[in-house]
């Protein structure tokens, strides 16, 4: 199965490094071969499955257990009781809460675990749960997050000493408040938003599950998971269970998508661990789809009030006001000291007089997450808020939105840019990528078929934004989670053959790490990229490193990759000094090769120095044998890809159903290492933000029950919802990072939202009177905000 | 109860729960793991096998019901070493990320093919609507159909599933 696509010959020509290399993991998937979570059988594997409640707060009375186990196949029932023996009933979560793994007192959310069962196929651990009988006493529950910190709201969290609201955590702050105060003061425009960014949820279509083998004799835990992170769930586990990290190996299967979701740790992969451990038998459990939209990490749900104003025509200053909804648990995705996350990058693309970002976070009876749905902690819903309001100014003002942009972007001369909320931006030059997205939209002939529709009763709505995220977490001495530095690491062991190894600590869901990161050996070295194999996704085989999301892997562990590669092109220089018989400082680099200065033809190819270097002649003095290199990369500063984006919407004037008939998206994530895969990745993004736009939505009724528990209803677009996307690129080289990439993965679901909702009022500004709506525009949304009565979600 | 299917040409005959869906029997019988399941509900589109030549969703398909009809997995497509020009698309155009949606998506659009060997971009899209892919937009989906009908256009007869022998074929 090895891949040869249009790749020059190594005999005859160098190998390319970048470039539209089709992908080597294909091969496997293409042919139904991948190797996901559910397809591992272990021999005496057992299944385990989860009673889950049907309230959203209530206080337990009792369990009943004794039907399940008389089941001829079930091998055992955990509750909490059994865990609390382990000290396992409680868990940290990744923003220093802790979260119950099965409810012993109360539940807490609709779907929260209750009890585990253990035993010999799927079928007989499901239908046991039908046989534990639990006893419910029904609390009043706490669904809307603005309510949440009234006086007589119940209190959720009375298992936290001194808790006495239901306050999740101390209101954060970022920016100057008086220096803001003084900018609106000295405005001659201001306008408000009440803007919602609603509750929803990655749904990979692989759902999370693990298999846990523990074996008593040696002591050895052996975890199959499919996760983002699993450098980081093995310190986690170790502290949770108390076991020796090097006795844990976490192997990451094949990943049938992330999106963030996989990022956490949940109660189901304690309940596996702990029931291996207790019975000393491999333990499987896999959640079914609602499972994982009810319980796992869901995205966003941020109330945002907003001000903005402009004073000259140009953007000047931006306040903000949150309330976080964190559900009943606070496991946010997040570094140690941004309780929200990267939010303060709400300034967005333009040069602010001012700002000043709060944020309160409050706990609801609902499923805890807070996860990153294909987003660098936070950014999205800060890039949601800062575009619309945008938007909302240039209504006000009746400029045109791309006008009122262009008049305040961050000139390409001010970089690197401090943001008045203390980020430093590395690169840009976002009047040209604007400029590029109006060309190939056609901005002005838009502008024109707009009005000629309108005049014949259509509805047509173009939608800008401009987005600039901060991608690739990140600088030790700025960021960590749960005190773990967010670096990774790189081996490169260049084999004798010249055939190389690479291992790495981030771990591919989809992104095609097996081939951009031979791209960047190759690059760097010039050996062909199929002779350079990439490991990762196992911990015992790759060096440490904190994983997959925030758009990190090219920015941090490609970075790793480019730097351990020039380690070993440095001492390749010094061996081939030695072949050549002259001194390292006489010797130029070409792809895959050291020269003599002045006497090309006088060289040593990379497969000849491997050679020498493993071989029985004399290395030169004091150098060990060998060409291999480790490295742990710690980035200097975050990377800050940018993009304009520009949606055409047309609206049903009956209906009320939006359709995206085209969506432009140039991206500028620096210098690109796999265009074809770099342009996949923006696809996928866009559609995520066109089904969060218009469809996604986890909601509850008033009493806690959530109503979007399976794709029947958590609605996912399809490729007839999807327009036939059109992409662009700028190349702003980071000047920070060693191939002088940035992030991007991310990007198209950060920056597509707001233009998809801008276009909307677009096309019903003029002709209703509307000035706002939620995501998602959904028929009924929309359809009320028509009639002058928007309504938010709920 | 018992059980008799022919996948993929073999005949599978097995004692089993009558409420044993045909993705389980599938994945666990044989041990055609290419099949996958994502959402229990008929609306993802990863659990698509074709029973008698039509895609089928397996996940709300029971076993029994397929007693005496043949069952087609992704792990068929490939015969003798030759790519199916629909695998060899996917590959090609980037129609694939995390692989998960990718042998029911590529079971729909062979049958789509076998019904329709030249289908518009809006007959393609309308094709995997019955599918979710959270990777790839879609669009890489639809070219890589395009390919593969337009590759078996330009070979044989242009509807057999297992055209092989054209120059532009690479091994992958």
């Amino acid at each position: 199965m090895a891949i040869t696509e249009n790749l020059p010959s190594p005999q005859t020509e160098r190998p390319i490094g970048f470039g539209r290399l089709k992908r080597k993991e294909d091969a496997r998937f293409i042919r139904g071969q991948g190797t996901y979570l559910d397809d591992i059988r272990l021999p005496g594997m057992v299944y385990g499955a989860i009673l889950r409640s049907p309230y959203a707060h209530a206080r337990i009375i009792s369990i009943d257990t004794s039907k399940a186990l008389a089941h001829p196949n079930v091998a055992a029932v955990v509750t909490a009781k059994d865990l609390e023996t382990l000290g396992l009933a409680w868990m940290p979560t990744i923003s220093y809460d802790t979260q119950a793994v099965l409810a012993g007192d109360k539940v807490r959310f609709q779907g929260q675990e209750v009890a585990f069962v253990v035993a010999t196929d799927e079928y007989s651990a499901n239908d046991a749960l039908q046989l534990i009988d639990v006893e419910y006493e029904p609390l009043p529950a706490v669904v809307n997050a603005r309510t949440a910190l009234d006086p007589d709201a119940p209190l959720i969290r009375d298992d936290k000493a001194g808790q006495r609201d239901n306050l999740a955590s101390p209101t954060w702050e970022a920016g100057d408040e008086e220096a803001t105060d003084r900018v609106f003061a000295e405005a001659d425009t201001v306008v408000t938003r009440d803007i919602i960014y609603p509750r929803c949820h990655p749904a990979p279509l692989e759902t999370c599950g693990m298999i846990a083998d523990f074996n008593p004799e040696t002591g050895q835990l052996d975890i199959y998971n499919g996760n983002q992170a699993p450098h980081a769930h093995r310190t986690v586990y170790a502290h949770v269970a108390g076991l020796a990290e090097h006795m844990i190996r976490i192997r990451c299967s094949d990943i049938g998508g992330g999106f963030g979701n996989k990022v956490p740790v949940y109660p189901g992969y304690v309940c596996a661990i702990a029931a291996s451990i207790v019975a000393g038998v491999p333990v499987k459990w896999v959640e079914n789809r609602s499972e994982n939209l009810m319980s796992t990490g869901f995205a966003r749900d941020y109330i945002m009030r907003s001000e903005m104003c402009s004073k000259n025509g140009k953007i000047t200053g931006l306040r903000v006001d949150v309330i976080a909804d964190h559900g009943a648990f606070d496991s946010t995705a997040q570094p140690t000291k941004f309780p929200a996350g990267f939010f303060h990058i709400v300034c967005g693309s333009y040069d602010l007089e001012a700002s000043h970002v709060k944020v309160k976070a409050v706990y609801t009876n609902k499923a805890p997450g807070g996860v990153a749905y294909r987003c660098s902690f936070r950014i999205t819903e800060a890039v949601y808020l800062v575009e619309r309001m945008v938007d909302a100014l240039a209504l006000e003002m009746k400029v045109d939105p791309i006008e009122l942009r262009m008049s305040s972007f961050i000139g390409p001369e001010q970089f690197p840019y401090e943001t008045t909320t203390g980020w430093t931006y590395d690169s840009g030059n976002y009047a040209e990528t604007m400029r590029v997205a109006m060309d190939i939209a056609g901005y002005e002939d838009l502008r024109r078929e707009q009005l000629e529709k309108r005049a014949r009763g259509e509805l047509m709505g173009i939608g800008v934004s401009f987005f600039t995220e901060g991608v690739g977490a990140g600088p030790r001495k700025h960021m960590d989670i749960l005190g773990l530095a967010m670096n990774d690491g790189a081996d490169l062991r260049i084999h004798p053959s010249g055939k190389a190894v690479v291992s790495i600590s981030a771990q591919t869901q989809g992104q095609g790490h097996e081939t951009t990161f031979a791209q960047i050996v190759a690059e760097e070295l010039g050996i062909p990229p199929e002779d350079v194999e990439v490991r990762h996704g196992d911990t015992d085989k790759s060096p440490y490193g904190l994983g997959t999301y925030g758009s990190r892997s090219t920015p941090v562990s490609g970075a790793a990759v480019a730097v351990v590669s020039r380690k070993v092109r440095d001492k390749a220089r010094l061996i081939a000094a030695t072949m050549l018989e002259t001194r390292p400082e006489d010797l130029a680099w070409e792809k895959g090769r050291w020269y003599v200065k002045g006497d090309p033809e006088k060289g040593a190819l990379i497969e000849d120095i491997a050679i020498r270097a493993y071989g029985g002649e004399p290395m030169p003095a004091g150098m060990e044998g060998g060409l291999d290199a480790q490295v742990i990369y710690d980035p200097p500063n975050l990377t800050y890809p940018y993009g304009a984006y520009i949606a055409v919407v047309d609206i049903d004037p009956d209906t009320a159903q939006v359709t995206v008939r085209r969506f432009i998206a140039v991206d500028d994530c620096g210098v690109r290492i796999n265009p074809m895969i770099v342009d996949g990745q923006i696809h996928g993004g866009l559609a995520e933000g066109v089904g969060i736009a218009l469809m996604e939505l986890i909601s509850f009724d008033e009493e806690g029950n959530c109503l979007n528990s399976s794709f029947m209803d958590y609605l996912i677009p399809t490729a007839l919802e999807c327009p036939d996307f059109e992409l662009g690129e700028t190349v702003t080289p980071c000047p920070h990072h060693p191939l002088g990439a940035k992030g991007v993965g991310e990007s198209p679901n950060v920056g597509s939202p707001p233009a998809i909702v801008n276009a909307v009022i677009d096309a019903l500004y003029e002709t209703h009177g509307v000035e706002h709506v939620d995501m998602p525009c959904t028929p009924a949304r929309v359809w009320a905000a028509m009639q002058g009565r928007p309504e938010p979600p709920q | 109860m018992h059980v008799s299917i022919n996948v993929n040409g073999e005949e599978i005959s097995r004692e089993i729960e009558p409420r044993q869906l045909l993705v389980h029997f599938i994945r666990d019988t044989p041990g055609l793991t290419g099949t996958h399941w994502g959402c229990d509900t008929s609306n993802c589109g990863a659990c698509v096998v074709l029973m008698d030549g039509q895609p089928v969703k397996s996940c709300t398909t029971l076993a029994v019901m397929c007693e005496g009809h043949e069952i087609r997995t992704v792990e068929s497509l490939e015969v003798d070493g030759v790519l199916d020009p629909i695998q060899q698309g996917f590959h090609e155009r980037h129609a694939l990320q995390c692989g998960f949606c990718t042998p029911g998506m590529l079971m729909t659009t062979r049958a789509l093919l076998d019904e329709n060997p030249d289908p518009t971009d809006h007959e393609i899209r309308t094709a995997i609507s019955g599918g979710i892919c959270r990777c790839t937009g879609y669009k890489n989906i639809v070219s890589a159909v395009r390919w593969a009908a337009e590759f078996e256009a330009a070979t044989t007869s242009g509807s057999s599933s297992t055209t092989s022998g054209s120059p532009s074929k690479q091994e992958v």
